[in-house]
């Protein structure tokens, strides 16, 4: 028998004037992928959303928190540089201070009409990634 | 979601200080109740404790929670004392601000074309995300326009010289440095200029409908009546991503420089030191491309207005009243114990407010100090302000705008079922918006209001209210 075990990917937590994230994982490696979707869930409406672009990434940070900021922000200067809606990620390597991914989406062209929300960038401000019960969370606040 | 569970104790009827910091927060009874409710009282609190700081870490009314500083906080620090210079303090958008254009129409002649004038303004500016402007230059005049500013898109066709007169630092500040400005940012920004953006920034048709200064409001040329164009926009991703670089390089200061702050989004290093001076540099840069993004936005609103009204601008009256900034970090000279003192006032999410006889306002503003511009909800208001002497206390700044009180995911929950432009159009307002829930986002409910805030900063005497505009029609991104 296989049992399928669903996890809430993310959560919006209420912030007055900014976006507040809690993005779960088993594991850290889920944590970035999770908070990495929720940020283009939110920006863009990805349902159905083809990938056929392949973007790579090697990062390095002092610790994973900054890691985590330094991911997401690469991801939006993609975005916003490249132009490419990215909706699947991949996280191949991972340490405190060192992370390699790929991630997959699909240039802006066409579907500008499934962008939702202008996100600045991903901030530090009381960011933590903490245990939880069945893995990992953390709480980003996004400026928008 | 946390609160304030701190005490805030009454100084009298427009001020509150948090006890055992130095923290003061403009407000009335009504709003403090709000502002127990997030986390913007810790944050005025932690602003208390930058090194350098001089006086009280300050909040305006129209306080809310932000990241690393409250919106609506400001905080002057020594430059020759050790003071920190703090990208938390100015925030993402650099020079996020407003400018105000008066025309000489009435709201009698704008209402029949209104619909075609927010539509017009709907197609001609480009809003949104990730929309284009049509001015693409290479990098290297792209650093030139970063260190003239508004100057060098007047002088490629966009306005005419004196907007740039009535321009805060005439549109291009002085010391911005090209060099401590990352590719990647330029990257970011480029083919951004002469765009709107998208979240909370507009352009709005409004009318003036109450005069409370008439001296003053004969001085910054607006009767009752009449219809004014406000715009409100700033450096778009060249400054998101200047103030990224640099939070990130900041953390390293900490530990360099042996500061403890609370909260990793208050990274901050002296401002004489290399790091804070590269910031500074590159700060200035993406102000000054604030200043040229508004420029062109403004005409390219007058071009809209030109092709609705068959008539020429001058003909029109489209002047710009002022533009000021409220996302910044200005280097200003204050009398402190009789000694004059050189500070870095970061106003994030505040307005710069200076009095009558400041030698950095244009002559026509000399008697009745800087218009300061603020921006209400879409439903309700927006101001029109004079500075005044006694904002000698928050060193001459004010507040920026109504100030959310709701979040983002509350509101598009409780417009679920409703049409907010049906609701505005019912009341006269007409709005467009590229974004599929900004209208939801931005609704007035989500806004504190701002006839209260502007009775706080009036009561306090940090300004004088001049005159009141009620919003026709909007664009949002």
């Amino acid at each position: 028998m296989v049992i399928l075990y669903y996890m809430k990917r993310y959560e919006q937590f209420p912030h007055t004037a900014d976006i507040g994230v809690r993005a779960f994982g088993k594991d850290i490696r889920e944590i970035f992928e999770n908070a990495a979707f929720a940020m283009f869930d939110i920006a863009a409406d990805l349902e159905g959303l083809k990938c056929d672009i392949e973007e790579r990434f090697e990062l390095a940070a002092d610790n994973s928190e900054e890691l985590l900021v330094a991911w997401l922000d690469e991801l939006l200067y993609r975005f916003y540089t490249k132009h490419i809606i990215l909706s699947r990620f991949e996280i191949t390597e991972l340490t405190d201070k060192v992370l390699k991914a790929k991630a997959f989406g699909r240039e802006i062209g066409s579907n500008r009409n499934r962008l939702k929300t202008e996100i600045k960038a991903a901030t530090y401000s009381d960011l933590a990634i903490k245990k939880s019960e069945g893995g990992y969370l953390v709480e980003i606040i996004f400026d928008v | 979601m946390t609160i304030w569970n701190g005490p805030l104790e009454k100084i009298d009827e427009f001020r509150w200080c948090i006890p055992r910091t130095d923290g003061v927060i403009y407000a009335n009874e009504h709003m403090v109740a709000d502002i127990r409710n997030d986390k913007a009282a810790e944050q005025v609190a932690n602003v208390a404790m930058l090194p350098g700081i001089v006086g009280n870490s300050l909040a305006m009314p129209d306080i809310h929670w932000g990241y690393g500083f409250p919106i609506g906080g400001v905080a002057a620090t020594d430059v020759d004392a050790g003071g920190v210079v703090s990208p938390g303090g100015v925030g993402f958008d650099i020079n996020c601000g407003v400018r105000l254009m008066r025309t000489r129409l009435t709201e009698d002649e704008v209402k029949p074309k209104l619909r075609e004038l927010v539509y017009c303004l709907y197609n001609d500016i480009p809003a949104g995300v990730g929309s284009k402007g049509d001015i693409k230059i290479s990098e290297k005049e792209e650093r030139k326009l970063l260190v003239e500013g508004a100057k060098w898109v007047v002088e490629h066709g966009y306005g005419r010289r004196e907007d740039i007169e009535y321009t805060e630092e005439n549109g291009a500040i002085k010391g911005a440095d090209p060099g401590s400005v990352s590719s990647r940012a330029y990257e970011r920004g480029k083919s951004q200029s002469g765009t709107l953006g998208s979240g909370n920034h507009f352009i709005e048709v409004q009318v003036v409908d109450d005069i409370y200064d008439q001296a003053t409001a004969e001085v910054f040329g607006v009767s009752k009546g009449q219809v004014v164009l406000m715009i409100h926009s700033g450096s778009r991703g060249l400054g998101y991503q200047v103030c990224d670089e640099y939070s990130k390089d900041m953390i390293g200061c900490l530990a360099k420089y042996n500061i403890e702050v609370p909260d990793r989004q208050l990274a901050c290093a002296p401002v004489n030191s290399p790091e804070g001076k590269a910031y500074i540099g590159a700060m200035k840069c993406a102000a000054n491309y604030a200043w040229a993004n508004r420029q062109c936005l403004m005409h390219l609103a007058r071009g809209a207005f030109e092709k609705v009204f068959s008539k020429g601008e001058y003909d029109l009256g489209l002047d710009l009243i002022y533009d000021v900034a409220h996302n910044i970090a200005k280097i200003e000279k204050y009398s402190i114990g009789g000694k004059e003192r050189t500070l870095c006032v970061h106003r994030k999410g505040a307005t710069r407010a200076f009095p009558p006889g400041h030698p950095e306002l244009p002559a026509k503003y000399q008697k009745t100090g800087q218009p300061v511009i603020i921006p209400g909800d879409m439903g309700r208001n927006s101001y029109l302000l004079a500075g005044t002497k006694k904002a000698e206390e928050t060193f001459y700044s004010t507040c920026h705008g109504a100030g959310r009180m709701m979040s983002r995911s509350e509101a598009v929950k409780r417009a679920r079922g409703r049409s907010i432009s049906g609701e505005l159009e019912k009341k006269g307002i007409i709005v467009k918006s590229t974004g599929r829930e900004t209208l939801a986002e931005e609704m007035p409910d989500a806004y504190k209001d701002v006839n209260e805030v502007v009775g706080v900063v009036m009561g306090a005497g940090i300004s004088n209210k001049v005159c009141r505009m009620r919003p026709l029609g909007a664009i949002k991104g």
